[in-house]
């Protein structure tokens, strides 16, 4: 059975349709892409996945059972995580401390063990940092862990958010645009990072993402939005080829 | 790392008894006078109530204005409990301050939905309804206000109260449940992609918040024998915001030094009546234009911040201890 499966998903915003009969269908252990042009409808779909959009029409089912109408908090407690196309990180505070955060769902002591410091507190502390450290690790910016994230370089911050949702330990991970601002030397360390994650976390991954070599490189699956619907989806062969794909991206003539 | 240090709590624990018993030997030999004493206790009710603000407004960044609101009601709350009925002050104190929470959830939860200006004009409005509604009880003196309650407020529990405050405050803060509330300041949205009950931790922090106000309502009525509903107006919610600004949204000690401070100098230029305001608002607009940050900024006064600086030094001295 599919992991997810998204059937006839459309919002309306007013008058504007954004995103209208969304069909998608990802299995456990996916790679999938969503591409499309700009203003396609591709981040408001996520927004739909996440529960920040309330869909106007459509279902949405994470193994079977539908996401719909719940809080985006209630949505990653069910094993979806984001990052954002735009980062948003906790700036302010430490590269430890955004993991820190993401793990709050999963912490093993309560706010009453917390203001009078009961042990569990100091294993709960002592568990979150190790797990932390863990995936600072994997991702390779242990080194700072103490700094600010604000203070982090573009791809590295990139790369925290992509740390912070996995902190939050996903079944299906969604990333908005993970290799934007990222020169190509970071691309490509992205991709086989990627590639790694999903190995050895047994994610499903759903990306958006305009840099074709990455989405080319590394998505089993691509969706092609266009006008918010879906114009085409196949095999990286079969979407190069596509007419229709030619025609969003370049206009008709030169297809 | 993560297991209690019982060494350096002794110590502190030590060094509080300590200024505890030297000033109560003072006030019992007539050393501290009781103007002094007075401000004493006005420090530490200031402590409490910037120490809890500064959760709502710094560590959870929704900017409220109706502190003193949350206060009236545990003020109220425990003179009515001390003047009517035969419990003990300690239960009058704890039931002023559990009030106080209740009415914070009851306010928050309809008003944390709100941002920025919108939530502090909404906070606002809250705080003058609830002083309009007692004056409008007789129950409780209605515009004279509440007197003849007790001075059972005294120097020791004013201080112990304030150290319970602060501990309470800072584990709360340095757990992984203060740190869900500081991510919502940093951003709502990522917080709550990420899993956190941002609703929960907003109510949270506002209730734990106007729980300590509260308490402080109690202690400050039980010391000035009455209370008025014009004592708890958006003048005083004002002053215990410019304590949080000043002292560092999202610092503890930049609030327990900014309280300290602009307590001693409000009751220094007592003389000088109108002309305080002034120098207050003064020495707000070169704080602000100095240190936006406030003294503190978001960081927390330690001993340990200290022997950083030397160490730094030493590492340059030596051209070594980089990225240590």
């Amino acid at each position: 059975m599919a992991l997810l499966s998204v059937s006839d998903l459309s919002i309306s915003f007013g008058g504007l349709r954004a995103v209208s009969n969304l069909n998608l269908e990802l299995n456990k252990n996916d790679l999938a892409g969503l591409i499309g042009p700009n203003g396609a409808g591709k981040t408001t779909a996520f927004n739909m996945l996440t529960g920040v959009y309330l869909p106007t029409e459509g279902d949405i089912k994470l193994d079977g059972k539908s996401l719909l109408g719940l809080k985006p908090y209630q949505i990653n407690h069910c094993g979806v995580a984001r990052t954002f196309q735009n980062i948003r990180l906790f700036g302010d505070l430490s590269v430890i401390d955004n993991l820190k955060i993401a793990y709050h769902s999963h912490a093993k002591y309560g706010v009453w063990g917390a203001i009078c410091r009961l042990p569990g507190f100091y294993s709960g502390e002592k568990e979150m940092y190790e797990k932390s450290m863990e995936l600072l690790k994997i991702f390779k910016l242990e080194h700072k862990w103490e700094e600010l994230a604000n203070n982090l370089p573009y791809g590295e911050q990139r790369r925290l958010e992509i740390a912070r949702a996995m902190a939050t330990q996903p079944r299906l991970l969604l990333l908005d645009e993970p290799a934007a601002g990222m020169n190509p030397q970071e691309t490509h360390e992205l991709m086989e990072m990627i590639h790694w994650i999903r190995d050895q976390f047994d994610l499903t991954i759903l990306l958006i993402e305009h840099d074709m070599s990455l989405v080319m490189g590394v998505c089993e699956k691509i969706y092609v939005l266009d006008y918010g619907q879906i114009i085409a989806q196949g095999t990286p062969e079969e979407i190069k080829n596509n007419r229709r794909v030619i025609e969003a991206y370049l206009g008709e003539e030169a297809s | 790392m993560f297991q209690r240090k019982i060494g350096k709590q002794i110590a502190i624990l030590a060094v509080l008894i300590i200024f505890w018993a030297s000033v109560q030997a003072m006030v019992g030999l007539g050393i501290i006078n009781p103007y002094y004493e007075l401000n004493l206790i006005l420090i530490g009710i200031n402590i409490i109530l910037a120490v809890s603000l500064n959760l709502i407004n710094g560590f959870n960044g929704q900017f409220s204005l109706g502190h003193a609101g949350f206060m009236a009601v545990g003020a109220y709350g425990a003179a009515i409990i001390t003047l009517k009925t035969q419990l003990p002050f300690g239960l009058a104190l704890l039931f002023g301050a559990l009030l106080a929470g209740i009415f914070g959830i009851l306010v928050g939860l309809p008003t944390l939905r709100l941002r920025g200006d919108y939530l502090a004009i909404a906070t606002l409005g809250f705080g003058e309804i609830i002083r309009g509604v007692i004056v409008n009880i007789d129950y409780i003196g209605g515009a004279y206000g509440l007197s003849g309650i007790p001075k059972l407020t005294n120097w020791t529990l004013v201080f112990w109260l304030t150290v319970l405050t602060v501990i309470v405050i800072a584990n709360f803060v340095n757990s992984t449940h203060g740190r869900a509330t500081i991510s919502i300041r940093e951003n709502e949205i990522a917080a709550e992609a990420m899993g956190i009950n941002t609703t929960k931790y907003k109510v949270m922090a506002f209730s734990i918040g106007s729980l300590f106000a509260g308490l402080a309502g109690g202690l400050h009525a039980h010391y000035f024998y009455t209370i008025q509903p014009g004592t708890f107006n958006f003048l005083k919610s004002f002053d215990i915001l410019v304590m949080v600004v000043l002292g560092g949204q999202g610092s503890i000690t930049g609030s327990i030094i900014a309280a300290v401070g602009l307590t001693i100098l409000s009751a220094a230029l007592q003389k000088l009546a109108a002309l305080r305001l002034v120098i207050y608002a003064l020495l707000l607009v070169i704080v602000m234009l100095f240190r936006p940050q406030g003294l503190m900024g978001t960081k927390e006064f330690s001993l340990k911040m200290f022997r950083r600086k030397t160490k730094d030094k030493e590492g340059k001295q030596h051209g070594t201890a980089i990225g240590q």
